[in-house]
């Protein structure tokens, strides 16, 4: 299939997917859940084009993960600090642009993540990505604009656009998002940038003797991951209206955008979409019928069962069935 | 006309590498005519694997400059120097294990043949480009099939044609054919040969001593990261140092 017939195609399953919640779905509750899964659709996508594309771990999720959050609050404030400060007025930021800043701040801290790591390979990678996490997080603990410690509270605006209530407003933004990651690793993954990042991910040096520019491409990569889970992130503020460092820079960020693609599959955009979904949905219908604490429970023994079992994930599995059944 | 020996083509002056406080290569001079066969060779631990990774950008030489058809080659990076017409192959073939080889053969082209300025394939000359290549190297049935799929010699085939696929002017076949029965060496001399009449400049750097006489037109010894003989292959073999550095005292 033609990346331009595959983008149509997720864009008419994304509005179809908004009409049909608006149309039938009346709980709150059902867009409170379906806002995380969608997330976690977008953040374990974007994991996937360093992680899985290029063969590069990143632990560091929720470093830009709460960067795009973080980002979002600064806006956030920023009319009522112009007023005080300049005495200029400004209308308050809509959430959109919100999140392309979000996207781009974290996008370029993708970029020097990159440049600062690109002599680091394999479990190095993964210990600097994590460190990354750690540094973002003492920055933001210390910076008393965005609440420091104790966080900071985003009062969302009285009226939500699209005729809807402001849950609902957010969940259409995430599946938009989570349309645009999709169409983005699918571009990715049959094009010439897909084929590169693959040398990447299975002979460094062979690729460069090859012609490809593997430091361009790393580069590449970690912005757009990067900037797709900024992206993510930014709406988060006015998703939880109470931002605080400990939650925005949770762990579980990190370890299921990690376990998504393991357990969907890593090879392909499909992958994490399953992981995400798979995974999201447990997640969520344990929250509320077992315990919230029993999350990464799950997901830990998710990803330990597929490592042994299915290392190559549900794709993997699939394929492997669909090859013993042709023979 | 192909196979004849032209002017200089690759000119190394003064080139040396250190690891730490073990000096690698040390004054290397090396100049390579366009369309020469060349063999390189020298006991394990010489410098030849070494000075090849300095003049494909795979290592950095503190010392010294390499001036490749005309341009210096010294700052730039292993996959500019592939665009500019140096390929090699690795002594450990190091294939794309997740792709088929029909793209493990596209990548080059995409990424080199397709970045030179005045060229550009479409992606169905690609396709074609690649089985062709395949086939030349007697990979076209298996194009389909993983690197995992192939026997040592067929890898060495793949690894080989993906150097190829590069359109180089020089090429580096780093030790092509080690641990490869009598007649296996003889395909892929087979292949060498033909790719030197094609007009592909050739160092070859070998241990099987009767591929490398069989197949050089000049021979130069490495010992402990000193060029010891640069000259005839019969000549350089009869060499005093040449003979005391394989032979012993």
């Amino acid at each position: 299939m033609r990346a331009g017939t595959f983008w149509l195609i997720v864009i008419a399953v994304g509005f179809a997917f908004i009409v049909v919640s608006r149309l039938y779905l009346t709980n709150e509750y059902f867009y409170f859940a379906g806002y995380v899964v969608l997330e976690y659709i977008v953040l374990s996508t974007a994991w996937n084009i360093l992680g899985g594309y290029t063969g590069y771990t990143n632990f560091g999720t929720g470093a830009f993960f709460a960067t795009g959050a973080y980002s979002s609050a600064v806006l956030h404030k920023l009319p009522a600090l112009l007023h005080t400060t300049f005495d200029w007025t400004i209308p308050p930021i809509p959430l959109p642009v919100m999140i392309l800043v979000g996207g781009l701040i974290s996008g370029a801290m993708g970029l020097g993540t990159g440049y600062l790591t690109l002599r680091l390979r394999g479990v190095f990678f993964a210990i600097a990505t994590l460190a990354l996490s750690i540094v973002v997080q003492t920055l933001i603990v210390n910076w008393d604009f965005v609440g420091g410690s104790r966080g900071i509270y985003v009062i969302r605006p009285a009226h939500a656009p699209l005729g809807s209530s402001y849950i609902q407003y957010l969940f259409t933004l995430m599946t938009v998002l989570a349309v645009a990651a999709v169409g983005i690793a699918r571009s990715i993954e049959g094009s010439r940038l897909g084929l590169g990042l693959a040398t990447i991910r299975d002979d460094e040096l062979a690729a460069e003797a090859s012609g490809v520019p593997t430091l361009r491409l790393k580069l590449i990569a970690t912005t757009i991951s990067g900037g797709l889970m900024g992206m993510a992130g930014a709406p988060l503020p006015y998703y939880v209206t109470y931002l605080d460092p400990t939650s925005s820079f949770n762990l579980s960020y990190a370890v299921n955008s990690v376990a998504m693609p393991v357990i969907g599959g890593m090879t392909s955009w499909i992958g994490p979409v399953l992981g995400a979904i798979l995974l999201g949905t447990i997640q969520q219908v344990a929250t509320v019928t077992i315990s919230s604490a029993l999350n990464l429970l799950i997901v830990g023994v998710l990803l330990i069962l597929f490592v042994i079992i299915a290392p190559n994930g549900i794709v993997g599995l699939v394929r492997s069935w669909r090859r013993r059944k042709e023979v | 006309m192909p196979g004849e020996i032209g002017d200089t083509l690759l000119e190394v002056t003064g080139l040396g590498k250190r690891f730490g406080g073990f000096v690698a290569l040390d004054g290397i001079d090396l100049t390579i005519a366009r369309g020469e066969r060349l063999g390189l060779i020298g006991p394990n631990g010489s410098g030849k694997s070494t000075l090849v990774n300095c003049l494909c950008g795979t290592l950095h030489n503190e010392l010294g400059t390499i001036v490749f058809d005309g341009k210096p080659l010294n700052g730039l990076i292993a996959h500019q120097r592939t665009r500019l017409g140096l390929a090699r192959s690795f002594q450990l073939p190091k294939p794309f294990h997740s792709m088929d080889l029909v793209d493990n053969i596209r990548i080059p082209l995409l990424y080199t043949v397709n970045a030179r300025p005045g060229h550009h394939l479409t992606a169905a000359a690609i396709t074609e480009r690649c089985m062709e290549l395949l086939r030349d190297v007697g990979l076209a049935d298996k194009a389909r099939r993983r690197p995992r799929d192939l026997t040592q010699v067929e890898m060495r085939s793949l690894e080989l044609a993906r150097a190829v696929a590069t359109q180089p002017t020089l090429l580096f076949a780093d030790e092509a054919m080690a641990g490869l029965s009598h007649s296996e060496v003889e395909e892929i001399l087979a292949v060498l040969m033909r790719l030197n009449e094609q007009g592909i400049t050739i160092v070859l750097i070998e241990h099987i001593m009767s591929a490398v006489m069989s197949f050089s037109t000049r021979l130069v010894v490495l010992v402990a990261g000193h060029k010891i003989a640069d000259g005839l292959p019969q000549e350089a073999i009869r060499n005093p140092e040449v003979e005391r550095a394989y032979l012993g005292e």
